[in-house]
Order: C-alpha cells, then structure tokens, then sequence
C-alpha cells in the first residue's frame, strides 16, 4: 500500500501544496528522504515564484497530480551533507533550480545539457530515482543530489538572486548558445516580465544592443531608465515596427500567450534568430517567404544544465545582476498567483520562506 | 506592348541589340507559347551561354501561374540552364569560349552589402533574379527556356567536364538548395542521420547528397508507393511513411536534422518530434499559406526551425564540383520545347521522376 506524502520518508517537512486545479495553495505536511552519500540537506530561505508555478498548480499541462508543491527558484543553507559531498559543507549558501535529476549518461547529460536529458527529474511534480514524487521550494528544507546544488555566490544577495534559477539562466543559457553575446550584436526582448527584464539586464552586462519590444507603451521608461535598454519598440505601432525591420541578431521571446510572429521575424536581420522561451500553449503563424529567404530561424530554448546555470550565477556575481522583486510573505501567495496571472508584478514574487513559512 | 518612338518602353524584341527567342508565358493561365525578344551586348565582364538544356523547376510553375501574386507578363522562366560558352568578354577568366557552363537563379546582387561580401548573394537585398528581375540596366530578365543567355561572369559556373549536362541542370537550383542548408546547418557529417520531407525534384537530390555525405538517410513520405524508390533507386536507408502515426512515434527524437522540402501546407508538429534535442528543420519548400508553428516541441528540446533559399555563387559551384566528384546528378525526363505545357501540367500533379529537363538545343526553333 503506497504510503501517503506524510509518512514516505523519514524527515518532517512542511510547505504549501496546490489540491486541485484551481491552483490554490494550503499548508501542507509531507516528508523528505534522508540525505543519501550523495545528498545535500538545505534549509530553503527563499523561493522566487515562477510563471510555470502558475501552469503547474492549475493543471494547464495536463500533467499535474497533487497535492502539488511548487517553486523552483530556491535559495538557502546547508544543514547537512551525505559522507560522499565534496563540494559543499554545512553552512554554505547555495541555490536549486528547476532540475533535480536526470539519467547522467546520455549524450546530453555527459555534455553537461541535463535539461535535455529525456529523463530529467524536475524539482517538483516528477518521479525521483526512488520512486517518490517530487516537491518544491515552497517549503522549509529539501534534500537534493550534490550534482544538482549550485553555488551561491557571496556577493549576491539570496532574495534578489532567487529568480535567477529558472529566470536568470532560461534567458541567459540561449544568450550564449545562439551567439547573441557578442559586442556590436543587437538583441531584441519581448516582454518584460520575470524573464524579460533579466534578459535585458544580462544582455547589456554581455555588451550587447537591447531593444525591448512591447505591447505596453507605459513600460517605455522603465525598459530604458531602470533596466538600461537601448531602445524601446511598441509592438502595435506599425510605423515604428517598420522602420525596425531587419534590425536584429536575435529576440529573445519570453511571451507566453499566443501572438503573431511574423512581425517578429521581420525584425530580424538575414540569418538572424527568434529564441523562444515562453511557451504559447496554442500553435503560432508562420509564413514561409520571409523566413526562407532570410534564412531565418525560430529555436526553442528550454532553462539550462547545471554547469551553465552555475556559470550564469557566477557572471550575475561579477556583474551585480539581480531580479527585481517583491518580497512576500508565504500566506501572501495566493494573492500573489493572482496578480502574476495579470501580469501585476515587476518583475518576479519571492517568497520570505525562513520568516514566514511557519508550521503552525 | 507598343514600341515608344522615343526608345524608353521598346519592346522585348527591341530592347537589346541581340535577336533571341525562348517560350514565355503572358498571363496567369501559364501556358507558354514562342517569344521572340532579345539580349543585351557582352560587355567585359559578361559571357554568352548557347543553351543546351534548362531544368523546370517548380518556382517556374508559380511564376508562370502567378500564384505569388507578384509575376510581370510576359515571363520566360527557367533557372536550371547549363549550355556552352560562345563569347566571353575582355574581363573574363573563369570560363572561355567552348566551356560547358551554368547559370542557376541569381544573375546580379549588389556586390557590396554585408551577404554580398560573404558570398551569400542569394541573401542581398538586391537580389535580381534569372527571370523575372529588373537588372542594372532597368530591363527585365528572361530566363532559361531561351536559346542564349548573357550574363555577368560572376554568376556563371564552370561544368566539370565528366557531368552530363542534361541530368545536372537541375543541380542549380535543386541542388543547391538542399546542399547549401545541409552544409551551412551541419547537416553533412557522416553518421548522422537525416531527415528528408517530400521526394520530389529536391528531395531526391537531398537524398543523394546526403548519402554521399555518409549520413544515414530516412525519406518522411505520405505515399507507400515511393517506398521502393527511394530505397532501392535512390539509397536511402529508411523509408518513414507520414501518415502512420505508430511509425512516427517510434522515429521521435532519431534525426540530427530534416531537409522540408514540401511546398504545400502541412502539419509541421510531426516533423519537429522526430528531431532529436538541438536537432534542426531546414524549410526549403514554400508553401504559400502560413503554416502553423507548435513551440512547446521547439523548447523541450531546444530545437531549432530555419528557412534557407537557394545558395550563393561560391557555394553554388563548390555543389557542382562535389557532385561531379562523386557523380551526383538528378533523375530527369527529357522533353522537347513543344511539350512543355504537358510538362507544366503533370509537375503541378507530382507526375514526374523527378525533374523535366528541356532539350533546348534540339527543340527550341525560332518563333
């Protein structure tokens, strides 16, 4: 008989768990297993709330099973180490994000790219190597694999750095592997939202152009005055859309909603390149002539493997780049779900975990 | 079209100092009929081409049909033309008198932007096309199906002399439209596997390239019946029929990169998940309707959707010359001029294997 989330593993936890699609959260009591050789025991201190957070505790995937806890923008303390741990010890600050496991020896993984392993474990809502569901960071500790803890640098601090586990390095990771990293290149963002306004915070730290193209003109002085863009692109202005055509290496597109890509692609340069990395749930548009003969190309782009996340923390260390946040308490998070499905945040929630996540 | 007394709007047969006729077409109805018209003078820098033979490509049934909307009457398509040198100008190195030549899709780029200078002429904006284009001079150009063509020495490509004229004409614009994607996008190194949608006039020849690039080659096909051909006839190693949703599913994430070559609509979700992670789709068919983009299979595995059209002129002759070393050529039906309209009408059915050649040279009379 299976044993219930309570009883499966040896160690009280506590955390919010969503019951049902309409995604809201409650306490909720489970358990974690006890470190292995391998393992890492963090008390977690933050955690950012991320959009996906929102898809999974509403079933809008169609894979959820619950109680579900989400959160996978973790940040905390090392309380304990399995015998095996080398480069962790108690007390040092480190960080998970959306990845917890994966098989280790498939070509992605042995290319260090264990978001593309087939059989890569995320932080929650996934089955573990031991059969047990996995939870997430809006809870008080959980015990990851050594492999699957990144560093936390000293100089970043634990609130601001939390979103940059799953924002920080899905923008980052297609920064570098598309080449849109390089001085004199021209970037475009689309959308400014969590992963928006780090893409354009990292863009400018690589030393490239930004333009922040939106449907939103209100958002215009805030993409140049506070995040640094370039340049300010509204989307709907057709003359000014125009006038920017063939214009760009690259657009990172973090909208997740569905809507039209050609003009985006027109904006591009020939052989320039449309990185998506919000995911529509419905099919986009796209016509053919433009894009052949620009030799244009539209890639997905899916978070990123540890060594690059831990590589991306480093750089956000050297270059002061941190998420703007709201700090929340943990009972604030429904409401906080509920203006993040409005968009009513800049840019991310993270939720004051060791302050306010209380088992009483 | 009246002849201006003032010379400004002479006529096709009067705007250039050399007599020439081929077939064009006048209207949207395709048909094409005897033309007479003319060429210009060689300059320095140009050569004459006799055409022997001129492959007929699927473009030039748009073109003629004006289903791109944008075809000026009257139009002499044809952009798969391989014939011999008869004159070269003071300028000219590449090729001399009594060379087999070709000429593909392009016969003028800007020369100066930033494609331009990486030999990527097919990506200037000021791409003039083989048919269709208004050229330096402000005249129109007229194409293949002709009997002479001038044209600027660095448009033209030099013939291996053990290739077959009349089977490699369609390399200039089939080939290298397969080649150039397969070699820009990697998709050229032995023991990957390949994809390729649609076995047509590109498709076969992505086939064959493939093959000699030593990768394993999977043809994604909705007809059973090209299942023999393409493994027996043309080499590939599977045959993955489309429609079979079991197969499909089995093949998911097997392929390093696909090779699109259908240009009509379709689903493209399929053919994303044969794609392993960072594998890649090249579109090279055009249909004319959008077709719908799924993005969750594009991110899951970082996958990458590109377009590519045509090749530039270095790359162009670098294709012939591989074809040549490893005796490529396309599968062709050889037809006289007389014959083309039938011609036209069973490509627009898919009734050939898998190119109609025009033996221009022994069938092309003066209107």
């Amino acid at each position: 008989m299976e044993k219930s989330a309570e009883k499966e593993h040896p160690r009280e936890a506590f955390g919010w768990a969503a019951r049902d699609t309409s995604g809201v959260l409650s306490p909720y009591h489970f358990s974690r297993r006890n470190p292995t050789a391998k393992d890492v025991c963090i008390k977690i201190i933050y955690c950012g709330i991320c959009h996906s957070d929102l898809h999974f505790c509403r079933n809008d995937w169609k894979f959820s099973v619950y109680p579900l806890v989400p959160g996978h923008e973790i940040v905390g303390i090392v309380t304990e180490i399995g015998n095996e741990v080398q480069k962790f010890k108690v007390g040092d600050k480190v960080g998970v994000g959306c990845i917890v496991g994966a098989c280790d020896t498939c070509e992605q993984c042995t290319n260090d790219l264990e978001n593309y392993c087939d059989k890569t474990i995320l932080t929650y809502n996934y089955i573990y190597h031991d059969g047990t569901r996995t939870y997430g960071g809006f809870s008080d500790e959980i015990v990851v694999e050594e492999h699957y803890v990144l560093r936390f640098p000293d100089r970043l601090p634990m609130d601001g750095a939390a979103p940059l586990f799953c924002a920080g390095i899905t923008v980052y990771s297609p920064l570098k592997y598309y080449g849109l990293d390089k001085p004199g290149v021209h970037v475009g963002v689309v959308g400014l939202g969590g992963l928006g306004h780090l893409a354009v915070k990292f863009a400018k730290a690589l030393g490239v152009r930004v333009t922040v193209i939106s449907t939103s003109p209100r958002k215009q002085k805030e993409a140049i005055d506070s995040l640094g863009a370039d340049a300010f692109l509204v989307s709907t202005d057709e003359l000014q859309m125009k006038d920017a055509m063939g214009s760009m290496d690259g657009i990172i597109d973090t909208v997740s909603a569905t809507h039209a890509l050609m003009p985006l692609i027109d904006l591009l340069k020939k052989h320039g390149k449309l990185v998506m990395v919000g995911a529509p749930e419905k099919p986009l548009e796209i016509e053919m002539f433009p894009f052949l003969m620009g030799r244009k190309q539209v890639v997905g782009s899916c978070t990123g493997g540890i060594k690059e996340t831990q590589e991306m923390l480093d750089f956000a260390a050297e270059h002061g780049i941190t998420a703007d946040i709201e700090v929340i308490p943990m009972s604030y998070v429904n409401t906080a779900m509920e203006r993040l499905l409005k968009g009513d945040i800049k840019y991310r929630f993270v939720i004051d975990i060791a302050n306010t996540l209380n088992s009483n | 079209m009246a002849a201006a007394t003032n010379g400004k709007c002479a006529s096709p047969a009067e705007e250039h100092p050399r007599k020439a006729f081929g077939w064009a077409a006048i209207d949207p109805s395709g048909v094409l009929s005897p033309f007479n018209f003319s060429r210009r003078a060689n300059g320095d820098d140009d050569i004459t081409l006799k055409i022997l033979y001129c492959g007929i490509c699927h473009s030039d049934l748009h073109t003629i049909k004006n289903e791109w909307g944008i075809t000026k009457y009257p139009v002499v398509p044809g952009h798969e033309i391989v014939g011999v040198v008869t004159e070269v100008g003071k300028n000219v190195t590449k090729v001399k008198t009594g060379d087999k030549a070709g000429i593909g899709c392009v016969v003028g780029s800007c020369g100066s932007c930033e494609n331009c200078k990486q030999d990527l002429e097919n990506y200037c904006p000021k791409i003039m096309f083989t048919y269709g284009s208004v050229y330096h001079d402000g005249t129109r150009t007229y194409g293949g199906y002709s009997n002479m063509i001038v044209v600027n020495e660095h448009f033209v490509i030099r013939f291996p002399e053990n290739m077959p004229l009349d089977k490699s004409a369609p390399l200039l614009c089939a080939g290298i439209t397969v080649y150039s994607p397969m070699k820009t996008f990697g998709l050229n190194e032995p023991g990957k596997h390949l994809g390729v949608v649609g076995l047509g006039g590109l498709g076969h020849v992505a086939v064959k390239f493939g093959k000699a690039f030593g990768m394993k080659v999977t043809v994604i096909s909705s007809s059973p019946t090209k299942e023999k051909e393409a493994i027996e006839r043309l080499g590939a190693d599977v045959f993955l029929l489309s429609s079979s949703p079991e197969k499909m599913q089995a093949a998911m994430g097997t392929m390093d990169g696909i090779i699109n070559t259908v240009s009509a609509v379709h689903q493209l979700m399929p053919l994303i998940f044969l794609l392993k992670t960072h594998g890649k789709m090249i579109l090279v068919g055009a249909p004319e309707k959008p077709l719908e983009l799924p993005v969750f299979p594009l991110i899951m595995a970082g996958r990458i959707l590109a377009g590519s059209c045509i090749g530039g002129m270095k790359e162009t002759q670098e294709m012939i010359d591989f074809a040549g070393k490893h005796n490529i050529t396309a599968d062709i039906e050889l037809i006289k001029m007389d014959y083309v309209n039938e011609a036209i009408e069973r490509l627009a059915k898919a009734d050939v294997r898998y190119r109609f050649v025009i033996d221009v040279a022994n069938s092309l009379s003066a209107a």
